[in-house]
């Protein structure tokens, strides 16, 4: 039996408009066969919630270089504990200080990707993550 | 980072060199490559100071003055940013470049659920022109040049800027700003926009028509092509996509029934710097001749000083890398290398840390100190345009010209610049283009020192700017204490004035300027052009 297509949500939550790495990874994920689904900018956590939940994703990545990474992902993933939704894999990446990756792991997030992380790093992450 | 792909054989040595604008470079360039592109001294380069301005605006570049400097800066509260300028103009920067946090760049208020962990993160906050009086407090408005990185509210803070100077005791007429007001290209890369396209460009048309009448040293607008090359774009698509911005802001103007003329001289320029160092320089000196040109063929501009392709060449983020931080300090010594023979009349570096967080007071010094060495130590005010007749250079800088001119070509083919940027045509090939950049450099065709070459262990990390969310909490109480103090009716009638003007299609700059005097907040103020205008619908890229 084929495998099913893991189904990704790549959302820019907030006000950051820097939107390069979004788009290059969802091209990656979407070459490496996933389905992709781009939130575009500017969404509030609710709005990228109500997405993943609608298009029922497995993965929700955020993308957030302005720095405000901490507090975006902690609203995630409160709402999604709020909606008592914990199936969906949550990564997060963007510039982010390597000290910063323990407190997001410690929120339950699956996995951080800094700046310069390799695409493949990204694409195996995510699928470890899945068949887990 | 290497941006030029080479063809080599297995004993490494190169066999063919492709530049990001498809050029080939060949490994030995003669007199007779100069007879091939039919070279003409005075047509296509001409003394520095005459058109078509290859060689640089002014006949003596920088014997007469030297770059002005203008490191990006500002974070936290204004009275933090505005020790920070001090700090730098202590140092020696001669202008200043502002940068604001998100909820300003957006139109919310610092208290705004919208605006929550973004104040003061990115760059300074504003609500109103307090901000900007506690900002600018000390700083000689009429002495020193302030860019604004402020773009779809830019009408709103340049209104500020002009109230606070006004609050100071400086005439309109002698205060120079340089809003960026680029709003086409936040559409392409960089992401800060508000409205839909039409009515951000006529916001674009009321700063310039507004700034030719009452602030006429102000640079209304500074056309990016730095972000668009940021986003994936070539050096020629930089330029192209750049020039065909700057083409409908005229257009909106001229539409308002002015010459261009009158106005044209205030626009600006901003390009990026890094790439491959051959390639960057011809681009700015073809991108000179052929402004120049397009102005006098397109626009019937007559007067030189109008033609004249103005601006900040800089920057260069997108080539700096988190590994190995420190190389950041020497790249951007290149990419200063690069401004300055490309006669750049004002720059600023990324600086090393900017992979992580905006800069500390040692990066943003040591930016500026890489400036500075160039200019005062190492001769790059000695002549004009040094590698001016290199048979190399000039072949390049004609190949760069038609470069840019297919690139232009390609998008007025396509239905033009509004429609390729509303369709999200050129989006979706700079993401592409983007992403083969990555795969580039991951199959080691790109070479990144310390990402695919040269790389060692762990990275190591550098001293970083921390965010103070203290700073937050005192910007909060400073605008409750503002809204508490200011009259309330001032703000009502001052709104509704605003609201009407904005429905009547009027220029909104003296509404905005007497709702900033009355101390509107920028929410409230942008509340006004939301409501009316709606909001920008970002095309679907996947």
């Amino acid at each position: 039996m084929a495998e099913k297509r893991i189904k990704v949500l790549v959302a820019k939550p907030g006000l950051d408009g820097h939107d390069r790495g979004a788009k290059v990874i969802a091209l990656a994920l979407k070459e490496a066969g996933m389905e992709v689904i781009y939130t575009g900018l500017h969404k509030t956590i609710d709005q990228i919630v109500n997405i993943a939940i609608q298009e029922d994703v497995d993965v929700i990545g955020l993308s957030i270089m302005s720095g405000a990474h901490i507090p975006l992902t902690r609203k995630l993933m409160e709402k999604l504990k709020e909606l008592g939704i914990q199936d969906k894999k949550i990564f997060v990446g963007g510039v982010i200080p390597s000290k910063d990756i323990p407190k997001l792991k410690e929120m339950g997030v699956e996995g951080v990707f800094p700046g310069g992380t390799p695409i493949e790093e990204i694409i195996s992450a995510i699928k470890a993550s899945v068949k887990k | 980072m290497s941006t030029a792909r080479y063809i080599k054989n297995d004993r490494d040595q190169i066999l063919d060199v492709i530049l990001e604008s498809g050029i080939h470079v060949k490994p030995v360039y003669t007199p007779k490559d100069l007879e091939e592109i039919g070279f003409l001294y005075e047509e296509d380069l001409n003394d520095p100071g005459k058109y078509p301005f290859t060689r640089g605006i002014h006949p003596l570049g920088y014997r007469s003055r030297a770059w002005t400097t203008r490191q990006y800066t500002g974070f936290g509260t204004p009275k933090e940013t505005n020790e920070r300028f001090k700090f730098m103009i202590s140092h020696g920067q001669t202008g200043l470049n502002v940068a604001f946090d998100l909820p300003t760049q957006m139109g919310y208020d610092s208290d705004d659920p919208m605006s929550e962990g973004e104040v003061g993160r990115v760059g300074m906050a504003v609500d109103t022109v307090r901000d900007f009086e506690i900002a600018f407090e000390g700083i000689e408005l009429d002495k020193i040049g302030v860019g604004l990185t402020i773009n779809a509210v830019a009408s709103i803070i340049l209104a500020m800027f002009q109230a606070v100077a006004e609050k100071y005791g400086y005439d309109s007429k002698s205060i120079s700003a340089t809003p960026q007001n680029d709003i086409l290209k936040e559409m392409i890369g960089r992401g800060a926009w508000i409205f839909p396209v039409e009515h951000a460009i006529r916001l674009t048309g009321d700063i310039m028509e507004y700034s030719m009448k009452v602030m006429p040293k102000t640079n209304p607008v500074s056309v990016c092509g730095y972000h668009i090359r940021e986003s994936g774009a070539t050096p020629a698509q930089e330029i192209a996509y750049a020039f065909l911005i700057a083409f409908a802001y005229i257009d909106e103007v001229v539409k308002r029934g002015y010459e261009p003329d009158e106005f044209v001289g205030g626009i600006t320029f901003n390009f990026n710097v890094f790439g491959n160092i051959w390639e960057q320089v011809a681009k700015f000196r073809a991108a000179r001749k052929l402004w120049a040109k397009l102005l006098r063929e397109r626009y019937n501009v007559k007067k030189d000083r109008n033609l004249f392709l103005r601006g900040i060449f800089g920057g260069g983020g997108y080539g700096l890398t988190k590994a190995q931080p420190e190389n950041n300090i020497v790249r951007g010594a290149y990419y200063a290398l690069v401004a300055a023979l490309s006669g750049a009349q004002t720059t600023a570096l990324c600086s090393y840390d900017e992979a992580y967080t905006i800069p500390t007071p040692h990066s943003a010094l040591i930016s500026l100190r890489t400036l500075q060495i160039l200019m005062d130590e190492m001769g790059l005010r000695d002549t004009v345009d040094p590698l001016a007749g290199s048979y190399f250079i000039e072949t390049l800088t004609k190949q760069m010209e038609e470069k840019i001119i297919e690139e232009m070509e390609k998008v007025e083919r396509y239905g033009g610049i509004i429609k390729a940027v509303s369709d999200g045509y050129i989006q979706r090939m700079l993401a592409r283009q983007a992403y083969e950049i990555e795969r580039g450099i991951e199959k080691g065709e790109l070479l990144k020192v310390g990402v695919n070459i040269h790389v060692e262990g762990e990275p190591k990390e550098v001293e970083l700017h921390e965010y103070n969310e203290e700073s937050a909490r005192m910007q909060i109480e400073s605008l409750k204490e503002i809204k508490r103090r200011r009259s309330q009716s001032d703000v009502k009638r001052a709104l509704k004035d605003l609201e009407k003007a904005t429905k009547d299609g009027k220029n909104v700059m003296p509404y905005l300027l007497d709702c900033c005097k009355v101390y509107c907040t920028l929410g409230e103020m942008t509340n006004v052009f939301r409501d009316i205008f709606g909001e920008f619908q970002e095309p679907s890229l996947f």
